[in-house]
């Protein structure tokens, strides 16, 4: 059975792993490498690096750590951050990351979804979708360089549209962040994932709000997601990756075994 | 961990290095090569492939490597699109067929699951594995990490199965031509299990 995923995002900002309250006052949580190492080693599926500096500064970044994560990490990886061309792309790949995540360059030029698509599989084309709910028009917007509060903009796509669009172009996956939940901890934002399920035939990772082992336990059991992704209750060790993944496991939830090894 | 030249096929795909860093892990010095004759002088090779296999096997033919490949006695390990492009052709193209590497007699089709996500993406269990050194030591259910959209069903050179709405080929094997579906490079102990066999065959 394929296990649904256990995804631990560290926020990196200038080399360092940060974590920020609703995408604002981030404070620095610590390197990235060990961090990688110790939730590669707890039991994570898989890991995400966000660059959120990159797309709102309009700067290519040093990315050399990319490098120093692939030699240490076993497990696949994604980064996101500023990748604006498919050269920007082959540069992440190249260095070892096994895909790449889009979100404001690809709302700023869709067509780069096909070319990535084209370029490397779409096995390596992650779509990030920032999403808020507008309580006063009673509507998912997508939101667009959300790294920077100050340059942060609501797009004219309606978020299902834009992750049907997507998935036309040539997606490989959609890791939808629902920006009204972010960082606060009160529950993945189940009602729009289950929308953003209906129309999504992509893996489709849920983002924003795991708080408590209970949230996984019900962004998997309701909305159907492939994957949840969290960062801070990791990286403030309210949960232990091993613990969760053994209390989804027992409530019927597949998660991936530990390799045992047997005797030859 | 063994003296021995290991050589990873550059196929013209970006993401190459995985492979070759987790081969390092164990130890091994690795080259990355598209010369024939380092191909040939191997004691290991390793085909991989991210892509199509349209545009992987333009790449091979363009480099002149498909009688290469094709002549090749060592062991030999496709990983993902590398082990697609062992069989004798694949649906993963704009026409609809592409001629492989016509070393291992199946094809390659694209994946029929039902309700469920395409690429068949993360990790899932092998079973069914058959007597074989490349999984001394890794018991059925195994989780290893997958990613692809295309896949070959069961045939009689299938060393391993995984099911993803219908059962496919997880390892294929004929004579010294080896082959996954998974990634054993991001598949954590598992997959260094499963190297480290392929290393000490």
């Amino acid at each position: 059975m394929l296990a649904k995923r256990i995804i631990p995002c560290l926020d990196v900002r200038e080399g360092k792993v940060v974590k920020g309250v609703q995408f604002r006052n981030h404070e620095i949580i610590g390197d990235i490498v060990p961090l990688a190492e110790r939730y590669a080693s707890a039991g994570a599926d898989e890991l995400v690096f966000y660059d959120i500096t990159a797309s709102s500064d309009a700067r290519t970044v040093d990315k050399s750590w990319v490098k120093r994560i692939a030699e240490v990490i076993d497990i696949p990886f994604c980064v996101a951050g500023g990748i604006k061309s498919v050269k920007d792309a082959a540069h992440i790949l190249e260095m070892g990351a096994d895909k790449i995540s889009i979100n404001s360059p690809a709302l700023l030029n869709p067509g780069l979804i096909n070319q990535l698509h084209d370029e490397f599989g779409q096995q390596c084309v992650v779509i990030g979708i920032d999403s808020f709910f507008n309580e006063e028009t009673n509507t998912y917007s997508v939101y667009k360089f959300t790294g920077d509060e100050t340059r942060t903009q609501q797009t004219l796509w309606k978020t299902l549209d834009w992750v049907q669009e997507v998935q036309q172009r040539g997606a490989g996956e959609i890791v939808l962040n629902c920006m009204n939940q972010d960082g606060v901890r009160q529950g993945y934002d189940i009602s729009q994932l289950k929308a953003v399920r209906n129309v999504c035939t992509l893996p489709l990772i849920a983002s924003g709000g795991a708080g408590e082992i209970q949230h996984f336990k019900d962004v998997f059991t309701q909305a159907d997601v492939d994957g949840a992704l969290a960062a801070s209750v990791f990286h403030k060790g309210l949960i232990q990756i091993n613990n969760l993944k053994q209390t989804l496991s027992e409530a019927g939830i597949t998660m991936r075994a530990p390799f045992l090894k047997k005797d030859c | 961990m063994i003296q021995q030249k290991v050589v990873i096929i550059n196929t013209g795909c970006a993401n190459i290095s995985s492979v070759r860093i987790a081969l390092e892990r164990l130890g091994s010095s690795v080259l990355i090569t598209d010369d024939a004759r380092l191909i040939q002088q191997a004691d290991k090779v390793l085909l991989p492939g991210v892509g199509s296999a349209a545009t992987a096997m333009k790449s091979i033919a363009q480099k002149n490597l498909i009688k290469v490949i094709q002549q090749l006695s060592q062991p030999v390990l496709g990983v993902c699109l590398g082990m697609q492009l062992l069989v004798s052709r694949s649906e993963e193209s704009k026409d609809g067929s592409v001629s492989c590497l016509d070393l291992i007699p199946a094809d390659v089709v694209r994946m029929q699951v039902g309700a469920l996500r395409l690429p068949h993406m993360g990790w899932n269990t092998v079973s069914s594995i058959a007597q074989s050194a490349l999984f001394n030591g890794i018991p059925d259910h195994t989780y290893f990490y997958f990613v692809h959209s295309f896949c070959v069903k069961p045939s009689p050179y299938t060393l391993a199965s995984c099911t993803y709405a219908q059962p496919f080929s997880a390892a294929l094997r004929k004579d010294n031509f080896y082959g996954v579906q998974f990634h054993p490079e991001r598949s954590g102990e598992a997959g260094a299990q499963l190297l480290r066999n392929f290393l000490t065959l």
